[in-house]
C-alpha cells in the first residue's frame, strides 16, 4: 500500500530490485488476472492481510504486497490490479502489465473466474507469451457448481501446458494446493510445455526474420518472440515501457530497425497491414479460448443453468 | 427487422432476448482492441440481458461473461440476428 497508481509499476520494479540483492530466500508470486476474480480475497487467504475487496471500492490499484510461508519458505505475494488484458488502456492496467512482463516474478498466478472461464483464458494465454512460470488458479469453484458448471482441471492443465489448480478463495478452500503448485514451479521449474499459438504463416515468417535480431539485444529473462510480436504490431505503450526497463530503445536498434522493415515489406506483400495484424493476433488467442473451453467446461442441464444464471444476475 | 446495413444492426439496436452474431467492428485503435480482448470478434454470439431503466449501459451475454456496454462502445459492434 502507499504505492499510488502513478509511481506503483517503477516501486514495485524497484522492491524486485531489492529483493534480488538482500533476500534471496524469498520468492516473488503475483497474482494477476481479470477484475473481480478474487485475486485480493486469495490474497488475504494466504497472506492473513486484510486488502479491501469486493466489487467498488474494493477495486485494487495498487500492488500490496504480504508474506505468505510455506514448508519453511517465504513467499511475496503481490496483489496486482484486474486486467483483461496484457495490452493496457488504463494506468492500473499499465500496472498489472508492467509487473507481469518486467517484474520478474518467481511466478505469476493468472486467477480465472470458473463461471465464466473462456474469457479469462485469454489473459492466461497472453501471460504465457511472457512468461512459462505460469499457474492458472481457477477460482470460484463453489460458484461454478452452484451453476452446474464443472471444469476438467487435469485437461486444462495438459492443453495450456501449465498447472491448474481449482480454488474457491473466500471458503480458503484450494489454497494449500495452489501454494504446492507455486513452490513446485519455484523450485524447480519444469521442462517448457507452454501451449504455443501460432499466427499463421505470413506473421510467424514476419517473426522468424525480426526474432534473431531481437533475441541478440535482449536479456535471457525476456522472452524475444513476445517482443517480436509487439514490435511486429507496433505497441507503442508497451515497446515505452520496454524502453524503460531497459534502459534503451529497441526500435532503433540498427539491426532490429532494419529487419523490422523487412518483416514489414513482407507483411505488406500479404496485404496484412498493423490494424489487421492486432486483430489477427487477437483472433487466434480468442479461437484457441473457445476451443480450449469447449472441451474443459460441462455444463450440465444447459436450460436450467442459464435460468438460474439470469435470475441470480438480476438479483444482485 | 431493422435492416440498415445489409442485415446488419448496431448491438444498441438488438432488443433484449433477441441473439446475435457479430458481423464487424467500426471502432479502431483502443477501443477495437478493448473489444477484442473481450472475445468480441467476427462471429461470437451476443444476447442483451437486461437494459438499465435509462437504457444505458446495457448488460450483454458474452461468451459466457456477462459484460455491461454503454451504447458508444455497443453501436460500434454490426450484428446479424440469428
Ligand atoms: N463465492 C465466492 N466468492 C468469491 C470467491 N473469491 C472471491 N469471491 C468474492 O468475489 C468478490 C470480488 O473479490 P476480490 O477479491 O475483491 O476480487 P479482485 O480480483 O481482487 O477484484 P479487483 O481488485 O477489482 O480486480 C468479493 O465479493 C469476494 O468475496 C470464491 O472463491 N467464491
Ligand atoms: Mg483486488
Amino acid at each position: 500500500m502507499g504505492l499510488t497508481g502513478r509511481s506503483t509499476g517503477a516501486g514495485l520494479l524497484n522492491c524486485r530490485g531489492i529483493h534480488t540483492q538482500n533476500e534471496s530466500e524469498q520468492l516473488i508470486v503475483a497474482l494477476a488476472g481479470n477484475p473481480n476474480v478474487g485475486k485480493s480475497t486469495l490474497f488475504n487467504g494466504l497472506t492473513g492481510l486484510n486488502q479491501h475487496t469486493g466489487n467498488w471500492p474494493g477495486k485494487t490499484v495498487t500492488g500490496a504486497r504480504g508474506i505468505c510461508r510455506h514448508k519453511d519458505k517465504s513467499y511475496v505475494m503481490v496483489d496486482i490490479p484486474g486486467t483483461y488484458s496484457l495490452m493496457a488502456n488504463s494506468a492500473e492496467e499499465e500496472v498489472a502489465r508492467d509487473f507481469i512482463c518486467f517484474g520478474r516474478p518467481d511466478v505469476t498466478v493468472i486467477v480465472a473466474d470458473a463461471t465464466c472461464l473462456e474469457r479469462n483464458l485469454n489473459l492466461a494465454l497472453q501471460t504465457t507469451e511472457v512468461t512459462g512460470r505460469v499457474v492458472l488458479c481457477v477460482n470460484l469453484m463453489d460458484e461454478a457448481k452452484k451453476k452446474k458448471i464443472s471444469i476438467d482441471l487435469e485437461l486444462l492443465s495438459r492443453r495450456l501446458g501449465i498447472p491448474a489448480v481449482g480454488t474457491s478463495a473466500r471458503s480458503k478452500k484450494g489454497l494449500d494446493a495452489l501454494m504446492e503448485a507455486i513452490a513446485a514451479l519455484a523450485e524447480e521449474p519444469p521442462a517448457d510445455k507452454r501451449l504455443r499459438i501460432t499466427y499463421g504463416d505470413e506473421i510467424e515468417a514476419a517473426v522468424s526474420l525480426l526474432k534473431p535480431a531481437v533475441a541478440d539485444a535482449l536479456p535471457e529473462h525476456i522472452d524475444s518472440r513476445w517482443v517480436s510480436l509487439r514490435l511486429l504490431e507496433g505497441d507503442v505503450k508497451l515497446l515505452a515501457s520496454l524502453s524503460s526497463h531497459l534502459s534503451r530503445d529497441l526500435t532503433v536498434d540498427p539491426g532490429i530497425s532494419q529487419k523490422l522493415e523487412e518483416a514489414g515489406a513482407l507483411l505488406n506483400h500479404t496485404d496484412i497491414g498493423r490494424d489487421n495484424l492486432r486483430d489477427m493476433m487477437v483472433t487466434r488467442i480468442v479461437k484457441t479460448c473457445e476451443s480450449v473451453a469447449r472441451e474443459v467446461v460441462t455444463v450440465k442441464k444447459e436450460g436450467y443453468a442459464e435460468r438460474d444464471h439470469r435470475i441470480d444476475r438480476f438479483l444482485t | 427487422m431493422n435492416n440498415l446495413y445489409n442485415g446488419q444492426i448496431p448491438l444498441n439496436m438488438l432488443p433484449v432476448g433477441k441473439k446475435a452474431v457479430v458481423t464487424s467492428l467500426t471502432s479502431d485503435g483502443v477501443n477495437r482492441r478493448r473489444m477484442l480482448d473481450l472475445g468480441i470478434i467476427d462471429g461470437t454470439e451476443i444476447e442483451p440481458l437486461y437494459k438499465n431503466p435509462s437504457g444505458n449501459p446495457v448488460a450483454y451475454l458474452i461468451r459466457g461473461a456477462v459484460i455491461a456496454l454503454r451504447s458508444d462502445a455497443s453501436e460500434r459492434i454490426l450484428v446479424s440476428i440469428l
